[in-house]
């Protein structure tokens, strides 16, 4: 059995690589990648799981990482827009398809689409495509061109 | 961010967990069994609940699975939503499950905490209720098996401790014909206005609702009614509405509103269910 009390140094796997920090119990994991790890890529937006700026990939499925606790991250592979490293099909669609104005939800947004992609490796029906999006929000109203970049990442390979 | 700390367990058998949360509120703490833990993390972020102790119990083997078995099939209470709805094997409750919240949090949100929350939509409960599901809970005093009808009047009655280890569907109610009917005032996420699960059984209309009023129900008193094809569909309708058991407004609508809204749910329902 685990038991965590006071501060604790938990080993997290993201992107392929081996991180420790030292969190509380009740940390959440969207802060202890911000702030103890400083990998920025997963945005703070409502914090309550409602607009998914947060939107990490645990074990090939997509989190809000504000309502993940860092201590249950443990033993889980966790992947964040820097395991992505630039050049990932999700990346380069919504850079040609032009699917962002202020870009604040994009991190969340590529994060879904990667894990949509890791789990449907060809296009899947667009009524999946529709739920797998709309845990996301963008407030400056990208949506369709969110949707074309969707599309435009199919075609492209790795 | 959380405010404050609380100790967390991550207990490696069911036995485990309850013995920790019952040593623990013997001693006068408080503590949470923790699946998905969207529920727990937000009102602790917001300050509405402040456990001492949060007990992990999703990566317990037996919460975990879902699996047939000679005459029902068993959903773990730590399966999470979207496990239960790509698996498809009672249908009905696949259906709700892709209607609660969005699609990433299906992805955490298990059964259990879907029941045992204290969120008024319980949209995994209709399909449980309609198919006569036994619920198994394991608390201090021992593992019980009962009707899950018998525990849940609104919300679930568990003893101290007492934590929901599973759920069983019998066979017969996932290949039932079914119905679900989710109808939110805004966006498709939202919460429902009104949700309506139905399951035929012996050509009899089963029908059990959430997000009309304050708490999940089934009613035979208005099966009893939208069963009785002397009367018209709306005339059925009608009726059903009248026998709604509370009268619930909140900000997406009015108790009028849901009323209205029921109505014409539940005739699209009869229209569907007679006449194809």
């Amino acid at each position: 059995m685990v038991k965590y009390e006071d501060k604790v140094v938990v080993t997290l796997d993201i992107n392929g690589e081996v991180h420790k920090a030292a969190v509380r119990p009740s940390d959440v994991l969207l802060d202890v990648l911000r702030q103890k790890l400083g990998l920025t890529a997963a945005k703070p937006g409502c914090k309550n799981g409602d607009c998914g700026t947060c939107t990490i990939i645990i074990d090939g499925l997509p989190a809000k990482s504000c309502l993940v606790l860092a201590v249950e991250a443990e033993n889980h592979k966790i992947q964040t827009v820097e395991g992505l490293r630039g050049q990932s099909p999700a990346q380069r669609a919504f850079v040609d398809a032009n699917a962002f104005q202020c870009g604040y939800c994009t991190s969340g947004f590529l994060m879904v689409c990667e894990a949509l992609r890791q789990n449907y490796p060809t296009y899947p029906d667009e009524q999946i495509v529709e739920e797998w999006l709309q845990s996301n929000l963008c407030r400056c109203t990208s949506y369709k061109e969110i949707r074309n970049a969707v599309r435009l990442m199919y075609e492209y390979k790795t | 961010m959380i405010p404050f700390n609380f100790t967390y367990y991550r207990p490696d058998s069911l036995e485990e967990a309850v013995r920790i949360h019952s040593e623990l509120t013997s001693k006068g703490l408080s503590a949470v069994y923790y699946s998905g833990g969207s529920e727990i993390i937000t009102m602790c972020r917001a300050g509405s609940i402040r456990p001492d102790a949060v007990i992990d119990i999703k990566e317990i083997p037996e919460l975990k699975s879902l699996a047939m078995d000679e005459s029902c099939l068993r959903i773990g209470s730590a399966c999470t939503l979207y496990k239960i709805k790509q698996s498809k094997a009672y249908p009905l409750l696949a259906l709700a499950c892709g209607r609660i919240a969005d699609h990433t949090n299906q992805c955490r949100i298990t059964l259990g905490g879907n029941i045992c929350g204290t969120i008024i939509y319980k949209e995994t409960v209709p399909p449980l209720l309609l198919s006569d599901a036994e619920v198994t809970l394991l608390g201090p005093e021992g593992k019980r098996t009962v009707p899950f009808s018998d525990v849940f009047d609104g919300r679930i009655h568990l003893l101290p401790s007492e934590l929901l280890v599973s759920a069983q569907i019998p066979k017969w109610a996932l290949s039932a014909q079914h119905f679900h009917i989710k109808l939110t005032a805004q966006e498709k996420i939202d919460y429902p206005l009104v949700s309506i699960a139905a399951l035929i059984k012996d050509n009899f209309l089963r029908i059990a609702f959430s997000g009309v009023c304050s708490f999940p129900f089934r009613s035979q008193q208005i099966e009893l009614v939208l069963n009785n094809k002397s009367l018209s569909i709306s005339e059925r309708a009608e009726r059903a509405a009248s026998l709604i058991p509370e009268e619930y407004s909140d900000r997406a609508g009015s108790a009028e509103y849901r009323r209205f809204v029921f109505k014409n749910a539940i005739e699209e329902l009869l229209e569907e269910w007679e006449n194809g």
